[in-house]
């Protein structure tokens, strides 16, 4: 019998959501870590008991968590008691430094000067499609991290920050690397996007990285046509079969490339908005995309007081509006870019927290909605994880 | 014996239920409470101090005897009170974010 686990990071804590294949009723387990602000909790897909969740807050800095028993328990990994009984003395407590590496150097700051990177916490966690040990960790000020023992000890990859680094800026939510994408079919493939610094891909396993923006438009950010990095991305998505067809909600337009990135196309086709924050693809459909589409630029909350979700069956261009079960009116939340995740069941399940608190879930490829918890705190991020 | 007192998320986070007690070998300092506090607790490290800098985080306060010792030079000696153990040192988060 196949079980559901939804975890979700919100501004004061975690909770995992638990349910059977039928996806009717559920299970709330939280907070976990009350009170601190989780941005991201995910499980490895080499091992689905092994969850990584990133634990900040602006008094005490950053935390990573790991659990080994599907979110049970949780440790800082290296701090366990019995790591702490080590013959050769209390270890260090490294899982929660973050160092650029080398020189620090600059990026652009809001008023045009170079400012020094620093870092603040991190956004995201993309555990290795493999190794349980290995994740990479997409942080603020923006840049890349990873670790190959299971979160004891993280190394930047420097190459990212090389790619025109001093010409990226922070946009008003920061300067963070938000989305990591593996390349299931090719290792030394990764994905990442940056807001504001944009969109980036790497063909040998993070050594050297190269802009891949071209067909984005930014005019009243960029305006230089062929600016390759400084685009606000809100947040990229690819179906594992077809890896080298990306997605992207950008700040302003949906697009799609179809080579990897080399070349994007906007796809916004008849969006009532072209602002929103996550998009994400069908489990079994690669062309059925979603996307919650925002007021843009200042209100950042649903068209009309209605929330609902887009899908393109075509990869794009034609669009329909998912609004059964969803509220169609008063209601004034958002959705943020890591806050939707697909299940794997045959008939796909699609969830996505809210800034209200809700997390909302359909289990007919969205087809129809409910709420599986209306109250948490404000929802960062969702990720699923469907076990057999 | 110096005794130390976390505020509640950094006790949660060592997974304390009161306050901690330690030695501290050699002159009583903040550097030397907050080094033997990481060495007993390493879960702490870089939460109270940048990990690199060892600089206070901007948000962590330091308290003892009713004196705010946050912008003191780490060399400093705290109070005997504090070296003696009559009196607490406090590792307080900061009214902060309304």
């Amino acid at each position: 019998m196949s079980k559901i686990r939804v975890l979700v990071g919100t501004k004061k804590g975690a909770f995992i959501l638990t349910s059977d294949g039928q996806r009717k009723t559920w299970k709330v387990s939280g907070p976990h870590f009350a009170g601190w602000e989780i941005y991201h909790v995910k499980g490895s897909p080499a091992d689905p008991n092994r969850i990584y969740a990133s634990q900040t807050s602006g008094w005490f800095g950053q935390i990573i968590q790991r659990s080994d028993d599907g979110g049970k328990t949780w440790n800082t990994p290296g701090s366990s008691p019995e790591e702490l009984k080590s013959p050769n003395g209390f270890p260090k407590g490294e899982s929660n430094k973050f160092v650029y590496d080398g020189k620090v150097g600059t990026h652009k700051w809001y008023d045009g000067t170079q400012h020094p990177w620093e870092f603040k916490r991190v956004w995201h966690l993309e555990p290795s499609l493999t190794d349980p040990d290995t994740a990479y960790a997409g942080v603020e000020d923006a840049a890349i991290f990873k670790t190959s023992d299971g979160g004891k000890t993280w190394k930047e990859l420097t190459g990212l920050r090389s790619a025109k680094g001093h010409l990226w800026q922070p946009g008003a939510g920061g300067m963070a690397v938000h989305t990591i994408l593996l390349d299931p079919k090719n290792e030394k493939r990764i994905y990442v996007a940056i807001s504001a610094g944009g969109c980036f891909r790497t063909d040998d396993g993070g050594k050297t990285w190269k802009p891949i923006t071209r067909g984005l438009k930014s005019p009243y950010e960029l305006p230089d046509p062929d600016a390759e990095v400084g685009h606000c991305v809100h947040r990229i998505a690819l179906h594992p079969s077809r890896p080298d067809v990306l997605f992207m909600q950008k700040h302003w337009d949906v697009l799609r490339s179809d080579n990897a990135g080399e070349q994007w196309n906007e796809v916004s086709g008849n969006l009532p908005t072209d602002f929103g924050f996550p998009i994400d693809v069908h489990a079994h459909e690669p062309e059925t995309i979603f996307v919650v589409p925002i007021k843009s630029d200042s209100e950042h909350y649903p068209p009309d007081g209605k929330l609902r979700v887009y899908r393109s069956k075509t990869g794009g261009h034609e669009w329909e509006p998912l609004t059964k079960g969803l509220p169609q009116k008063d209601c004034y939340v958002n959705v943020l870019r890591d806050a939707m995740a697909v299940d794997q069941l045959d008939q796909c399940g699609i969830y996505f927290g809210t800034t209200g608190g809700q997390v909302y879930g359909s289990a007919n490829g969205g087809n129809s909605w409910s709420p599986i918890v209306r109250d948490l705190p404000a929802v960062y991020s969702v990720e699923v994880q469907t076990l057999r | 014996m110096i005794r130390v007192v976390l505020p509640f998320h950094l006790r949660n986070l060592a997974r304390l239920s009161g306050d901690v007690e330690l030695e501290v070998t050699g002159p009583v300092t903040v550097r030397s409470v907050l080094d033997a506090l990481e060495m007993r607790y390493p879960v702490l490290c870089g939460t109270i101090r940048d990990h690199e800098t060892l600089k206070r985080r901007p948000f962590v306060r330091f308290f003892a005897c009713k004196e705010d010792l946050s912008l003191e030079p780490p060399e400093t000696r705290l109070p005997d009170a504090v070296a003696n153990g009559v009196e607490p040192f406090l590792i307080v988060g900061a009214m902060a974010g309304g």
